[in-house]
């Protein structure tokens, strides 16, 4: 199972941060994501596979400030 | 002329002298100089938070007067000087450091190389996660307090403050984005403000949020 944003999601396992984003509807310029405590670099989300037992935080900023 | 001294006493009278000495000893970077960042500066000036620097490119206009900290006299004046006025009439005493110019690239490390506070307070959401990401990826000792999702008349309520990864905290209601149709409004924004200022002086005191 791997969790994101503190739900449990299926099918998830072998996709990259990239793709996930992607089909979760998120704009990857806007977001910051976070893989068990460590900060994904921007470059890896490409490369970095999502595996069995992830916890994965993604912040997603919207504008106003 | 109310004298370093008279002020400090003051502060005494609220705080133990503990807490007083750490946010006299501590500094907040201020990314952003804004309805949050104008506001959070002048919120943390009040609380006596020894040194601000503060970080804008932008000239005070009219269409900020409705959120932001700043008055008709200020219009025209970059952000940081207009600021650093309003904050030296509140204390006097507070260091103000000042950087007038745009956050992007090369200037990200010249910036904030060493500053273990910052808060995020821009406005526009790409910029957000510029800042969030570069601080997270390359300065491991620094954590951040950000804003996201405050415009509009929304339940207040909705607006809290998230520690949503290690070293990040969220303060807003995460999806209300400023938009044609649905702008800033001084009682959201400043909500906001508030819940950002309180989290950088809970972390100055050594708190956290979950």
């Amino acid at each position: 199972m791997v969790r994101i944003n503190g739900i449990n999601m299926e099918r998830i396992e072998g996709k990259t941060i990239a793709e996930y984003l992607e089909q979760a509807g998120f704009d990857s310029s806007r977001v910051a994501v976070e893989r068990n405590g460590a900060i994904v670099p921007k470059k890896s989300y490409e490369e970095v596979i999502i595996t069995e037992a992830d916890t994965i935080e993604v912040v997603s900023f919207v504008g106003g400030g | 002329m109310v004298t370093k001294k008279q002020l400090e006493q003051a502060m005494d009278q609220r705080f133990s002298k503990e807490v007083y000495e750490k946010f006299k000893q501590a500094k907040v970077c201020i990314a952003g100089l804004g309805g949050l960042g104008s506001n959070i500066a002048v919120m943390l000036a009040r609380s006596g938070i020894g040194t601000l620097k503060l970080i804008d490119f932008d000239m005070v206009d009219i269409t900020n007067l409705n959120r932001q900290a700043y008055r008709i006299e200020h219009i025209g004046m970059p952000k940081t000087r207009a600021l650093r006025e309003i904050i030296g009439e509140i204390n006097p005493y507070i260091k103000v450091e000042t950087i007038q110019a745009k956050v992007m690239g090369e200037n990200l490390e010249k910036f904030f190389a060493g500053e273990t506070l910052v808060c995020e307070a821009f406005d526009n959401p790409e910029y957000k996660a510029m800042l969030v990401n570069y601080l997270l990826e390359r300065q491991p000792k620094t954590i951040v307090v950000s804003g996201s999702g405050m415009a509009g008349v929304g339940s207040s309520n909705q607006i809290c403050t998230r520690q949503k990864m290690k070293r990040l905290y969220v303060c807003g209601d995460g999806e209300s984005d400023a938009y044609a149709g649905m702008g800033l409004l001084s009682p959201r924004v400043s909500i906001c403000a508030g819940h950002q200022a309180n989290m950088l002086l809970r972390l100055i005191l050594g708190e956290t949020e979950s």
